[in-house]
């Protein structure tokens, strides 16, 4: 698979860049909206795992329950930017599903948050 | 978009409406069992304040998980492009960010998210910013400068925060209406006594801080435009 401007992991470029080894380069997630908090869970984790690299393959593993992008990235201990891109491949593949936070631009509903100041009060 | 929904928008920001907000399992059969739901919806808080102010700890008071670390690297690219190859040189650095995580019910989970202390880590602190609720800034008045640049950017993006003064020793030589004063935040912004050791106090932050956010919306829905 190339896609225009993918770039692939070069040697010569050495071990500062090692860990987009694991991304071929990439260092761009394909699907928009994943952010720290998107939330993402596997499809059939135990089927797909074996269609994919390692690396992939611990993140459905990690995501059999649903988990935030950030809390893979520390679960499977590779950098955000990263785990990123393989969730955005897994995704592609229709291996994964995910679901981001509320849209950034607009303000929070107020409903949302009278639930979050009761569930903090019941803690 | 490889996912996204059939009619191209995105309501929920969901990856797959066939999956993603399905109103249950009552489907039929097996096939229908073995996709998953994502039926939460995850928020975040931004809990900021210098080194050692005592970030990681409040997390940890609160969060349901042991707070986790995940790393960012900071990739300078481009800086030069390799004539031969086109292969863009990179240098990295790795930041690191401390979060926890509270499920409120079902549906909504709130992610605790650490900002990184230094300012170098602007970059990162834009990531953090894009949707967070809010943001608890603690201030440590044995350095209370540490905070200023959390106050500053949160002021700047028009993010609602609460400042929690950490009381080291035990004892909180100054009041917290010194530390406003210090700090010059605005009259509405609520500055208070805490210890981020401490669950309740923590949760009494939290609670201070989800109030000021609806009183702020409410203030901007009522304000007359333009
Ligand atoms: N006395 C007291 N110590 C605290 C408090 N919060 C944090 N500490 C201690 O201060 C140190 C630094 O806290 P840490 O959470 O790592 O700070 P961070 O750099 O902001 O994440 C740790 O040894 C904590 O145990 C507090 O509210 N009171
Ligand atoms: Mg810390």
């Amino acid at each position: 698979m190339s896609v225009p401007g993918e770039t692939w992991f070069d040697e010569a470029a050495g071990p500062l860049v090692r860990p987009y080894a694991v991304t071929r380069g990439r260092t761009r997630a394909a699907v928009p909206h994943l952010e720290l908090i998107t939330l993402v869970v596997a499809v059939q984790p135990e089927v797909h795992g074996a269609a994919v690299e390692p690396e992939c393959a611990h993140i459905l593993r990690v995501c059999a329950l649903p988990r935030s992008v950030a809390e893979v990235a520390a679960r499977v201990d590779l950098p955000l930017c990263v785990v990123k891109v393989l969730i955005s491949d897994l995704i592609e593949r229709k291996y994964m599903i995910f679901r981001a936070g509320p849209p950034p631009a607009t303000p929070p509903d107020l409903t949302m948050l009278q639930k979050v100041l009761d569930g903090i009060r019941k803690l | 978009m490889a996912s996204g929904n059939s009619d191209g928008q995105f309501p929920n920001r969901t990856g797959d409406a066939e999956y993603g907000n399905a109103p249950g399992r009552s489907g039929t059969g097996a096939a229908v069992r073995a996709r998953p739901v994502l039926e939460a919806l995850p928020v975040k808080v931004l809990i900021a304040g210098g080194f050692g102010a005592g970030k990681t700890t409040l997390v940890g008071s609160v969060s349901e998980i042991v707070p986790l670390r995940t790393e960012e690297l900071l990739t300078e690219v481009g800086a030069a492009v390799d004539d031969v190859t086109g292969v863009e040189r990179k240098t990295t650095t790795t930041v690191a960010l401390d979060f926890g995580r509270i499920t409120i019910a079902a549906d909504l989970i709130l992610y605790l998210f650490g900002t990184p202390g230094q300012e170098r880590f602007w970059f990162m602190w834009d990531e953090l910013a894009q949707g967070a609720l809010g943001a608890l800034v603690l201030a440590d008045t044995r350095r209370l400068g540490s905070c200023f640049p959390s106050v500053d950017f949160f002021e700047r993006r028009r993010i609602p925060f609460v400042i929690g003064v950490n009381c080291f020793d035990g004892v909180q030589p100054y009041p917290v209406e010194a530390v406003r004063q210090a700090l010059d935040v605005d009259g509405e912004v609520p500055v208070l006594l805490c210890d981020a050791r401490d669950r309740e106090s923590v949760k009494f932050l939290l609670i201070a801080l989800v109030e000021h956010i609806m009183a702020t919306l409410r203030v901007a829905d009522t304000a007359p435009t333009g």
